[in-house]
């Protein structure tokens, strides 16, 4: 590419040809006032703030859509360009109201702050602002149409990131404004953003509306604790005593400045009614509140009374991979410590048999920052906007640029991007359709099919799989990914497998889509029964399955609503009921007290310092911002005591440093050689046939994945988190003679769930889409089992 | 033998009966048992003298105009068809003064012809540039445009060669050709009549224009309220696709190109290049920034010629006689001729097509015939709504881009509104202001705010003389605002007639001596 070069204010640089004047200005560090141009967005050259002095242009030139020339010189701060900047500031203060003290965006205002420079006090125009009617964009955000300055940037956020064209212009002249699509609600998985793109106060947070003014906030850096992606955090805290807003905090490797609604909007939990801040036990069938000593003391006995009665393996500890390292790390050593070898952070997985093959941390498989550069793609059981929100952005932007995006999915999925050819078939179909595609790329490769896998081929591959195999193969750049439905797979194994010869036959990355904020963590912690911490060997105890199939008598449960965040809710919920002792360790109480027998509340993300690791790999340490509420206690901080309490040695941690120490000195660096998705062998390979008429498809809904998404009102009154219903092919709902909109009853063993009716045809005809991780589905038993659909008497 | 008669189809003859003089013309001489083969030709652009009516006798076209449709049998009577004398004949059309010293290059088909009749447009020299092209490599076609020296005739004056240079060097699958016939300018009607009085003019420049830069495909975009022009071109579309003029392979040549014609949106700015295209992909008619260019990125992004309706129609002569033989006419850097257009206050309104260097007086005073009430010319507007209002004055300049430049002033689509000494110049600035409000698209904040914060200041001008002096500064800094930071020329101009207006007619503004600090 030629370099150009160029001097602004007298400062001589050299740039790319293709690059703007505000490119070069913003290499620099010279600053040119815009409210329009994003980096991240296209050129809409409309606010024309960034009007700057060209030598030898005839007019002021837009910095932001001006290209360098070779020897250009620009000004930026002349007279000349000042006038011109000002002369445009002037108009959009005629219509701005100047109230800014009453203004949510005050003291963080674009407008307000390039006012204050170029601003000449008292407008010299005496007719009426413009006043414009504002607009309920739903429960997220919130509008003050007045205020806007039509810069554009929040129509082109959703027609070029988020993919849906959530808000548009509509009229011409001075009467055009900012609508919603059909006056629907913003509210896709990523809406938020738009209120960090909009440069005025014309889009804010509706939660956090008149809560505070940017300049009483602390601000801290975090990590999300939902998806894999490791999205990084500003939380803003008022007064030491609340999180009041939580915004992006730019890492172009990972999350680039965007995060998704639930990043954003899921502090609300922190703070919800729900939170457990007292320690409690169960005395003769009443819950009472005790003091931390008592409810210690409580669990202590509890468990030790089960180990000293039937055994160390009539104890099991589940634990959440949204937990930290730490937390995760110091569960299994006291677990293991007591002798026990059953702990578990794969609530919904079903399918164990890789535990045995597989030595490294199942992970991402590429860098994050690489999603931006596929050129073709096949992703395998995933509801990818609602799994990862932001992988998606990225993916998205790829596919704009050409990439082939391809599905091998149990239901045709509106990825809000352009999808290429797609293999949909019910869940129990999906390793027949995966091994359609492996055949026709070895067919291309002119290679057989490995021989390992010849039992899974039938036939030739149809024409669908042979369109993906031609894009996989087209170039290099591609990539297989696995998603959380596939992680959910009864047959997980055996699509692991199949991706797995995908890609060395493609010599492309394959990985997982990492499901929780710490599920690499999970694994280097030790949280898995066959893997000790960073992959060591370990006497090999039961996986989760196991442990809800075959209850235990005891269990040590921490950061989970076992009826919401496992695979089979009712038989997790009978397990626990039927147990003696079941210590749980929550930041929430929820329905805790129908399963538990000692409650000790802990420290959200927010309240205590901790590390994530990401599904690239990327370790992420992080402090609390807050003190813990209530009398909840940091998570590592009450294992600690638990350690010293049972008189386990080594559980003498002075700080959470002492405890990464314990991991390992130097995380970042042993971190990436733990990672692997390498097989010493094959599964056992299974191609099941259906077991029955409907095949339920539950994924778990994004508001619905962990106990914080729950309790954010916001979120919870979105459309997503609103709409829960049974999903079925239009055919199937006429052969069973129900009507789209009626109230079905879903029969799973001994569960039934009561729900509305929807039509979708690109759901397989013998399925259901039914969510899992929902209240209303709890009562029912395999996310990805059978179901009977009946009409209501 | 029949007697051939000739009654305008042009809807500027429609619009004053024309079909009903026609009608009354088969009528009347059916009754008077003469045969007449009617034919409904373009308009001669003398439009004072709609309907005009033309027979032809010994070979030469005699006219009578204006007609009503009562006038007809007292003119069959006096022995129109026989080109007898009657207070409404006008004698040879062609040596009628309005007519006679005109340089009808694009517009010499126009009137005389059958619009609709192959036969016709070949037998006057019709499709003998396409041909020609055929013959040429792409690039030689390009020089033949460059070496005319043909200017974009939309409103900028942009070398169309340039463009065509431009999108012939671009790597694309598909290219476009774009025809700009949103004609929104005030005072114009030139696309129109080349529209409805010689289509194959238009789709030949159009072809030509397709084989030059590898362009397969073209579209017509024409101003919505021009319901004839959409008729008449898609007819042409279709009998020259019949003809195989246009199609998969023009002439057996092998090349391809195809012709559709689109009804526009129904807004001015909509003729603006870039929303244009907005509007043919079915968007809402908003500008793009630029870059990136048209020619390299235009419709559905793809490299795309966009040329005004005469821009296209001067091309056919160009390619049949050489470049030479139109640059040979105008002056400096404006070559060629240009379709004139008289309009507003003046007693012949109509099209006159001059080489360029001809001056506003000479149209106004030698062709226009002065003002229709008779009274003195205080003003006029020349380029649409978003030209300068030229004093007396200034009415000796040549008609030549870069003269009216150097005055502050635009030729524009050459369209000429005059207005005599009873006009408010205040009130046509504060009118240039209202029009711009009404017809921004809203996108960028100069033009959307300042259109109609503008009127809003010129209004408080006319109703409170004292304050005159302090809103007519910040009327300036408004006009400054608008000129030096709209994304495009419907903002960046409309300050033309607002400053002209008060550099020009202080007066009117309630300000003393004239001020010459035009932006
Ligand atoms: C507000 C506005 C309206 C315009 N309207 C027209 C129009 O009606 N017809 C036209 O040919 N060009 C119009 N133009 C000019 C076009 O943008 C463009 O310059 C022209 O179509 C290019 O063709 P040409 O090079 O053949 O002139 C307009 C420009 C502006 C800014
Ligand atoms: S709402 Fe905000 S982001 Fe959207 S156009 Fe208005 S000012 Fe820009
Ligand atoms: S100048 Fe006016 S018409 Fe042109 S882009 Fe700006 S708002 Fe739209
Ligand atoms: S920032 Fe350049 S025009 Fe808006």
């Amino acid at each position: 590419m030629a370099l150009l070069n160029i001097e602004i204010d007298g400062q001589s640089t050299q740039v790319e040809s293709g690059r703007t004047v505000m490119d070069a200005a913003r290499k620099l560090g010279i600053k040119i006032p815009h409210f329009c141009y994003h980096r991240k967005l296209s050129i809409a050259a409309n606010c024309r703030m960034c009007l700057v002095q060209v030598e030898k242009a005839p007019k002021p030139l837009p910095a932001c859509a001006t290209p360098v020339v070779e020897g250009m010189k620009v000004q930026t701060h002349s007279d000349y360009a000042v006038k011109a900047q000002k002369g445009v500031m002037e108009f959009l203060l005629i219509n701005h109201p100047l109230d800014c003290p009453i203004c949510d965006q005050g003291g963080e205002c674009k407008l307000q702050d390039l006012s204050v420079g170029y601003g000449g006090g008292a407008s010299r125009y005496q007719e009426r602002k413009r006043v414009v009617s504002n607009k309920d964009l739903g429960s997220l955000i919130s509008t003050d149409m007045t205020r806007c300055i039509l810069c554009t940037r929040c129509v082109r956020y959703g027609q070029e990131i988020a993919g849906i064209m959530e808000l548009g212009v509509g009229g011409r002249g001075e009467h055009s404004e900012i609508l919603a699509f059909m006056d629907l609600t913003v509210d896709s998985e990523v809406s938020g953003n738009a209120i960090d793109l909009c440069p005025v106060g014309a889009l804010t947070s509706k939660p956090f509306r008149f809560k505070a003014r940017s300049w009483e906030l602390a601000d801290h850096p975090g990590v999300s604790p939902h998806d894999g992606l490791g999205t990084n955090l500003e939380v803003q805290v008022k007064l030491n005593r609340e999180v009041v807003r939580v915004l992006p905090r730019n890492n172009d490797a990972v999350n680039e400045c965007w995060l998704s609604d639930r990043d954003r909007f899921s502090y609300q939990a922190l703070h919800s009614e729900d939170r457990l801040t007292r320690p409690m036990v169960k005395r003769n069938g009443q819950w009472v509140e005790v003091q931390w000593a008592e409810a210690l003391q409580a669990a202590v006995d509890g468990l030790d009374a089960v180990r000293k009665t039937h055994g160390p393996e009539a104890l099991g500890a589940l634990l959440s991979p949204h937990q930290t390292l730490e937390e995760l790390f110091l569960a299994q050593k006291l677990m293991r410590e007591l002798g026990v070898h059953n702990i578990d952070h794969r609530l919904r997985q079903t399918d164990f048999s890789l535990d045995p093959l597989q030595h490294g941390a199942p992970w991402l498989g590429m860098p994050v920052a690489d999603w931006s550069a596929l050129k073709s793609c096949l992703i395998v059981g995933s509801a990818l906007r609602q799994e990862q929100p932001l992988l998606s952005v990225r993916l998205r932007r790829s596919a704009g640029q050409g990439a082939r995006v391809h599905l091998v999915n149990p239901f045709a999925d509106d990825l809000a991007m352009p999808l290429g050819a797609q293999l949909i078939g019910k869940p129990s179909e999906l390793p027949g359709l995966l091994a359609q595609v492996v055949q026709a790329v070895a067919q291309r490769k002119g290679m057989p099919m490995p021989a390992a896998l010849q039992p899974l081929s039938s036939g030739q591959p149809s024409a669908q799989a042979d369109a993906i195999a031609e894009s996989l193969l087209r170039e290099s750049g591609s990539a297989v990914m696995l998603g959380h439905l596939a992680q959910h797979h009864a047959q997980f194994g055996t699509l692991y497998a199949l991706a797995q010869a995908l890609a060395q036959l493609l010599d492309c990355p394959m990985g997982v889509l990492g499901e929780a904020a710490n599920s690499v963590g999970a694994y280097l912690a030790g949280a898995v029964p066959h893997r000790g911490p960073l992959g060591t060997h370990a006497a090999t105890g039961l996986d989760a399955q196991a442990m809800l199939r075959t209850p235990r008598k005891a269990y040590l449960v921490m950061g989970l609503e076992p009826q919401l965040d496992s695979a089979d809710p009712a038989a997790t919920l009978a397990a626990l009921q039927s147990a003696e002792c079941v210590v749980a360790l929550t930041a929430f109480k929820g329905q805790a007290p129908e399963w538990a027998t000692v409650l000790l509340p802990v420290a959200p993300f927010t309240e205590t310092a901790g590390t994530y690791v990401s599904m690239e790999g990327r370790v992420q340490s992080f402090n609390g911002v807050l003190a813990p509420q209530g009398d909840a206690r940091p998570a590592w901080k009450v294992l600690r005591v638990l350690g010293n309490l049972f008189d386990l040695s080594g559980f003498d941690f002075e700080s959470i440093a002492d405890v990464r120490t314990e991991i390992t000195p130097d995380l970042s660096v042993v971190v990436p050689q733990t990672l692997g998705n390498g097989l010493s062998g094959l599964p056992p390979l299974k191609v099941r046939a259906s077991l029955g008429t409907i095949e339920r498809i539950g994924d778990v809904p994004v508001y619905h994945a962990d106990p914080l998404v729950r309790r954010s009102p916001a979120l919870q009154a979105t459309r997503l988190a609103q709409t829960v219903q049974v999903t079925v092919h239009p055919q199937l709902g006429q052969r069973l003679g129900l009507a789209a909109g009626v109230t079905v009853r879903v029969r799973q063993g001994d569960g039934t769930a009561e729900l509305p009716l929807a039509f979708d045809a690109g759901i397989p005809e013998g399925c259901a889409r039914i969510p899992a991780g929902h209240p209303l589905t709890a009562g029912l038993g395999d996310a990805l089992g059978m179901v009977a659909l009946e009409a209501l008497a | 033998m029949s007697i051939t008669v000739y009654v305008p189809r042009d809807s500027a003859a429609l619009a004053v009966g024309a079909d009903e003089v026609a009608a009354a013309l088969q009528e009347q001489a059916a009754k008077r048992g003469a045969k007449i083969s009617l034919v409904r030709n373009g308009s001669r652009g003398l439009l004072w003298l709609e309907p005009m009516v033309e027979v032809v006798v010994n070979g030469k076209r005699l006219a009578y105009g204006p007609v009503a449709p009562e006038d007809v049998a007292g003119l069959l009577d006096a022995g129109l068809l026989e080109g007898k004398a009657h207070p409404l004949a006008l004698g040879d059309i062609a040596e009628h003064p309005y007519l006679k010293n005109q340089e009808r290059l694009t517009f010499a088909r126009v009137g005389i012809t059958d619009p609709l009749s192959l036969e016709d447009y070949q037998a006057h020299e019709g499709f003998a540039g396409l041909r020609a092209a055929l013959k040429l490599a792409p690039a030689d076609i390009v020089q033949q445009v460059l070496d005319s020296g043909l200017r974009g005739r939309g409103g900028a004056g942009f070398p169309a060669g340039i463009k065509w240079k431009t999108v012939l060097g671009a790597q694309a699958a598909q290219k476009y050709i774009v025809v700009n016939a949103d004609e929104g300018d005030s005072g114009t009607f030139a696309d129109r009549m080349v529209m409805e009085g010689d289509p194959y003019m238009l789709i030949e420049g159009m072809a030509i224009a397709g084989i030059a830069v590898g362009a397969t495909k073209g579209y017509v975009y024409i101003r919505s309220e021009y319901p004839d022009a959409v008729k008449v071109m898609e007819a042409a579309v279709e009998r020259a696709t019949a003809a195989g003029f246009l199609g998969d392979s023009i002439l057996g040549s092998g090349k391809a190109f195809r012709i559709i014609v689109r009804k526009a949106a129904g807004s001015y700015v909509c003729g603006e290049e870039t929303a244009l295209l907005e509007s043919l992909e079915g968007k809402r008619g908003i500008v793009r920034a630029k870059p990136p260019l048209p020619a390299l990125a235009g419709l559905f992004g793809q490299p795309t010629v966009i040329n005004n309706v005469l821009t296209l129609a001067a091309v056919p002569f160009i390619l049949a006689r050489g470049p030479k033989a139109y640059a040979d006419f105008g002056m400096g850097r404006s070559r060629g001729t240009l379709p004139f257009q008289l309009a507003g206050n003046i007693r012949h309104g109509g099209l006159v097509e001059k080489a360029f260097g001809v001056t506003a007086r000479e149209l106004i005073e030698t062709y226009g015939g002065g003002t229709e009430s008779g009274r003195p010319v205080r003003s006029v507007q020349i380029g649409g709504p978003l030209g300068a209002y030229l004093p007396d004055s200034l009415l000796d300049l040549p008609m030549d881009y870069e003269a009216l430049a150097a005055k502050g002033a635009v030729l524009g689509h050459g369209g000429l509104v005059v207005f005599d000494d009873t006009v408010d110049m205040a009130e046509q600035a504060r009118y240039a202001m209202e029009f711009c409000a009404i017809e921004s698209c809203g996108k960028c904040t100069p033009c959307r705010i300042g259109s109609t914060r503008g009127a809003e200041v010129i209004q408080r001008l006319q109703a409170k003389p004292a304050e005159a002096p302090v809103q007519a500064k910040l009327l300036r800094d408004l006009c400054d605002t608008m000129l030096n930071g709209s994304l495009c020329a419907m903002g960046g101009m409309t300050p033309y007639p607002v400053l002209s207006a008060l550099d020009h007619f202080p007066e009117d503004f309630h300000l003393a001596a004239p001020k010459h600090q035009a932006a």
